[in-house]
Parts: C-alpha cells; structure tokens; sequence
C-alpha cells in the first residue's frame, strides 16, 4: 500500500482537530510506543535531553498528561482550557517508502477564563506506514517566540 | 508608609500583613532597600566564560550587566548609559570585546565599566563633564563576589559582608558544585523562563513549604503513580518516575525530612532526606567521585540529599538536580522565575539528562505540575484582595516567640523558614530606614 501526499496533509488537519476537540484518546493511538512529543526551549535546538526543553515527552508522560486533565482535583483545569488550531497547508518534506516527514505553520490560540493567547509555531511530524495506518513516529513544535517568558501553556499544540 | 515602625508591624510571628503581597508601595521600598542592601544572585561565571563576554539580567528591578573583563574579573555593571541613560546591552548575552560601546551617540566604555572614549570630546571642555558621575564612565553595583563560579552582587557601596549574610548556608551551594568530580559546574543552555502573576514572595515560600505537593500536585504525581500501578509497577522505574512519584509521599515523609532555617532569611528543606534521595545510581559516576575525592569524602557529598534551599531573598538551589531557580520581581504582582541547571564537570551525561528532564517536567509553563503550583499563587494572589481578612499565617509548629539568629533544625512541614524570611525581610528593608 502506497500513501499519497493528499492522504498525508489530510492527517496532519485530522490530528489538529483531534487537539481541538479534546478527543485525546483517538489522539495518543496515533502515536507509535516510542514516539516523542519534543518543544524546545531554545531556537533551533539540537539536542532534546542535555538542554532544557518546553517539552520532551515519551508515551507514559503523553499518557499522564492526558489523563491529568481530566482528574477531579486538577485544579489548573477548573475550569478547563480550550485550543484551537489554524494550520496551513503542510509540506510534505520526506517520502521516502513507509516514511514520511512534513512541516506545518499553524497559529495555536489556548483560552481559559478571561485570558487567551495566540502561538506562532511550526510542526515537524514523522510519520510511519505501520499495518496500513500512518502513525506519529515523532512531533516537533517550534515556537516562533520559544524563548520568551510564558504563563501557563495547558494544553497541546 | 516610609518608616521602620511601620515596615515592624506587618509581620508579628505567627502572621504576615498582606500588604506585603500586594501593595505597590511596599514592593517599591523592596526595590530601594531588600533588594538595595541584601546579596542578590546574579548569574554564573561559566555564563561568560571569556573576556568580553556578558549576559543580561536584573537585580531587583535593576537592569544590569555580568560581564568578563579583560582581567579575567567578573563584573557586575547597571545597564545604562552615563549619557542619556539608554541599555548598553540589549541582547540577553554576547561578547563585547575589549569595550562596551553606547549604540546612540558612540560613548565606549572598558568593560569595568570606565569612560574610554566620547566623540567629539572637545565639546565637553570646560564643562565639568569629567568631575561629574556621568564623566566616570558605566556604574558598577556597589559589591561583587563570585563563590564557586556563583556570582552575587549587593547594590549598594555599604553594607553587610557576604560570608556574614549567608554564613553556613553556603554549604548548599558546596554540596552542589562538590557533586562534580572536577569541583565544578557549567551552566546548561538558557533557563526556562515562566511568567507568574503573583508577587515573588509566593514562590520563595512554597520552595520550603512541604504540606503542599501530595495536595496541589495530586492531579499530576498522584496520577502517576496510578497509572505505574495499572501497568503493574514494573521496575526498573523510568527516569520520570523516579522523579514525579516522591511528590506523592505521605506527611510523614514530609515530617521526618526537617527543615533548617539559617540567620538572614535562608534554610532548606531535607535535612535528614528528600525527594531527590532515592534515584537510581548512575554507572560511573560514584567511581568518578571516589577517584577524585576518596570514598569516604565522595559518600558524604552524595549522602547530602538537600531538598530546596532558599537563599533570602530570590533564589532556590537544588543540590542534588543541579538547578537553582531565580524568582525575579516585576512588579508587585508579577514575577519571572528563570530556572536553569548546570552539568557537573567530569560527570557521566545521565545526570544532566535527568537534570534537564526535572526542569522541564516540574518546572516549565508547559509542566503539569508548575500548572497547579501558577494555579495557586494566582488564586492567593487574586484571594489577597478580599479585605474579609487583612492578615496571611505562617504560624505551623510555632508555639512562641523565635530566635532567628541562631541556625535551627525543626519538623519538615514546619513554617518556620516562611517566618525566617518575613524575619530577615523586616531586617534588610528597615536596615537604612529612618524610625518614626
């Protein structure tokens, strides 16, 4: 089985709007067992275990993530955030048999109460072709102002 | 509200006025005298390693420079220029070379700061320009001293002496650079930079405040360790394990770990153990130590398990993780806590590894458990405005009058440290100040 580009761009935008609808549990059987969600700290960062990063997250801690949000006594969740993602068409860098590597603009906006705040960011997804599915092998989210102080960011982008 | 008495009256023991929280006359007179006459932490010397190199940071809400002069010196500068006041530096860190030069009007400075060259200088002739302060060139804080690559500056000419204003809480920051076989440390990329809007003396409090984690952090640790035991608890436990599940340790844990309390404000948390106690060992690194200090010596640094050490007034050293984090005041209500780590030179990568993922799981705005501690803060924060109640409590296993000018071991989930700052803040910000 072959996958075409359109096929690839359509995941991207599924995978957006999974984030945006909290359907979380659809979102982590995207990932591969030893997939990455990487946010780096600095601006074009290398290395994501020997230098502070944002985020640099295995699947337990996707896990973890996903299911915090929804405890009872998850107090920086009451009441809860909500995200919402603008993507541009996305690039499809890397084809290359059942791997593949795109890159994403997107503008992420994360409101809660009375505050709201807009990201610039860019995604890098690697994909694979496991059993006729695409799957994320790894994400990178590259913040236009990664380096600048933020408040809380609660949510994914 | 300009005298000691005052100042004296907002803190009686077992309260504190909130007042001290929220009004912004109080945080200006932080700025003219806690922050003026106190050691502020300012940066590490492996942040500018080389002559000319400088980096970019506050003290209080003093713009200033560290900088490495052509001596080898680090100096510590106010980011302004002599002539019409603007930042000499802009950038967060750079290399200068042998003179700072104004990007206005061309004035250059050596980087201890004197007057190097003004164009046009003849127009100055018979001015008086070069009898005034501003003739002398870029100001330097009033005291500099570097302990173990840790660089600290007091902004004014006088004041008290650095040993006297951190005495035997310096050993924390021994044990941190012991734990490097070279005796050393270097600073790890930049810090994480996390906007809070809360007054900065919240985050002092809560780096010994040890009823709080299996409380405020339930939802992160708690769930956790609830997923470890639905997959079985298997073992080996992964780095990320090791480090969020001991914030679900019961009360007792808490209890028996004690907390120390130092003159002037400082004290830490684990004094008999802590959270960062039972990490897995790293191969190679207990025999990098024994190499470089002997066995006996090398168990007793590693046997120093140190929790959150507060140096009063604005930071928090880590020992164990190598992290130290920097709560910068902006305002009354709004404080930027810088968090970097450091690599322990000649020390296998794994625990900078585990350095880097303690920062960034605990400690980031993206962290599930710094949520829940902003998410506090900004509720005290907002809560502190109801006039229902003017006073805020910090009187936990205190059951008299206290010394704090004695060092003292106490319970864990004592608030006598929280008492020991609000203590040693009556003491710097009256210390210049008239009395009624």
């Amino acid at each position: 089985m072959s996958v075409s580009r359109e096929q690839l761009i359509d995941f991207i935008y599924d995978e957006a709007r999974m984030l945006d609808e909290g359907r979380y549990d659809e979102w982590l059987a995207l990932w591969l067992d030893d997939g990455h969600y990487w946010m780096p700290l600095d601006y074009k960062q290398t290395d994501p275990h020997l230098v502070t990063s944002l985020l640099y997250e295995d699947m337990f801690m996707l896990r973890l993530r996903v299911e915090r949000l929804n405890g009872a006594r998850t107090f920086s969740q009451k009441p809860k955030s909500r995200c919402h993602h603008v993507i541009q068409r996305p690039f499809v860098d890397e084809m290359d048999g059942d791997r593949f590597v795109t890159n994403t603009s997107m503008h992420y906006v994360e409101t809660r109460l009375d505050e709201q705040f807009l990201l610039a960011l860019t995604a890098t997804h690697e994909l694979r072709l496991v059993d006729g599915a695409l799957r994320i092998a790894s994400k990178r989210v590259d913040l236009l102002n990664s380096d600048a102080a933020f408040g809380n960011i609660q949510l994914l982008p | 509200m300009t005298n000691a008495a005052d100042i004296r009256a907002l803190f009686n023991g077992p309260q504190v006025h909130r007042d001290v929280y929220t009004s912004a006359e109080l945080y200006r007179l932080e700025m003219r005298h806690l922050f003026t006459d106190a050691w502020i932490f300012v940066g590490h010397d492996s942040q500018t390693p080389k002559k000319g190199d400088y980096f970019t940071t506050q003290i209080g809400d003093q713009p200033v420079i560290q900088v490495r002069h052509s001596d080898g010196e680090i100096h510590v500068l106010h980011n302004r220029c002599p002539h019409k006041g603007t930042k000499i530096a802009i950038d967060r860190d750079g290399n200068t070379g042998k003179f700072f030069r104004c990007p206005y009007h061309a004035w250059s400075f050596k980087t201890d700061g004197c007057l190097l060259a003004i164009p046009l200088k003849k127009g100055y002739d018979g001015t008086g320009l070069g009898e005034s302060e501003n003739g002398k060139g870029m100001k330097a804080v009033g005291a500099v001293h570097v302990h173990r690559g840790f660089v600290f500056a007091r902004l004014a000419e006088e004041g008290i002496g650095f040993e006297e204003y951190f005495g035997d809480s310096l050993s924390s920051l021994d044990n941190m650079v012991d734990r490097s076989p070279a005796g050393r440390l270097e600073v790890a990329g930049p810090p994480l930079r996390y906007m809070h809007q809360c007054n900065w003396k919240m985050l002092v409090e809560n780096q010994t405040d040890t009823c709080h984690p299996m409380v405020a952090h339930e939802s992160s640790a708690g769930t956790a360790v609830k997923i470890w035991e639905e997959m079985g608890n298997p073992e080996p436990r992964p780095v990320a394990m090791q480090i969020i599940a001991p914030f679900m340790s019961p009360y007792e844990f808490f209890e028996d770990m004690g907390i120390r309390t130092w003159p002037n404000g400082h004290g830490h948390t684990g004094v008999n153990h802590s959270i960062h106690s039972d990490y897995e060992a790293i191969p190679g690194y207990f025999e990098a130590m024994v190499e470089a200090y002997g066995e006996e010596r090398a168990k007793a640094i590693l046997d120093e398990n140190r929790h959150n050490t507060v140096y009063f007034p604005n930071v928090m050293v880590k020992g164990p993780i190598q992290q130290l984090r920097n709560f910068i005041p902006l305002g009354p209500s709004r404080t930027l806590v810088e968090s970097y780590i450091y690599r322990l030179v000649d020390a296998p990568d794994e625990l900078l590894a585990r350095t880097a993922m303690y920062n960034r799981m605990i400690n980031a705005p993206t962290s599930i458990v710094g949520h829940d501690d902003l998410e506090m803060y900004e509720r005290a924060q907002e809560g502190l405005l109801s006039d229902g109640m003017e006073w805020v409590d910090v009187r936990r296993l205190r059951t008299g009058p206290e010394d704090f000018s004695e060092q003292d071991v106490e319970n864990g989930t004592t608030e006598r440290q929280m008492r020991n700052q609000f203590d040693a803040w009556v003491k710097f910000m009256t210390a210049s100040m008239e009395d009624a």
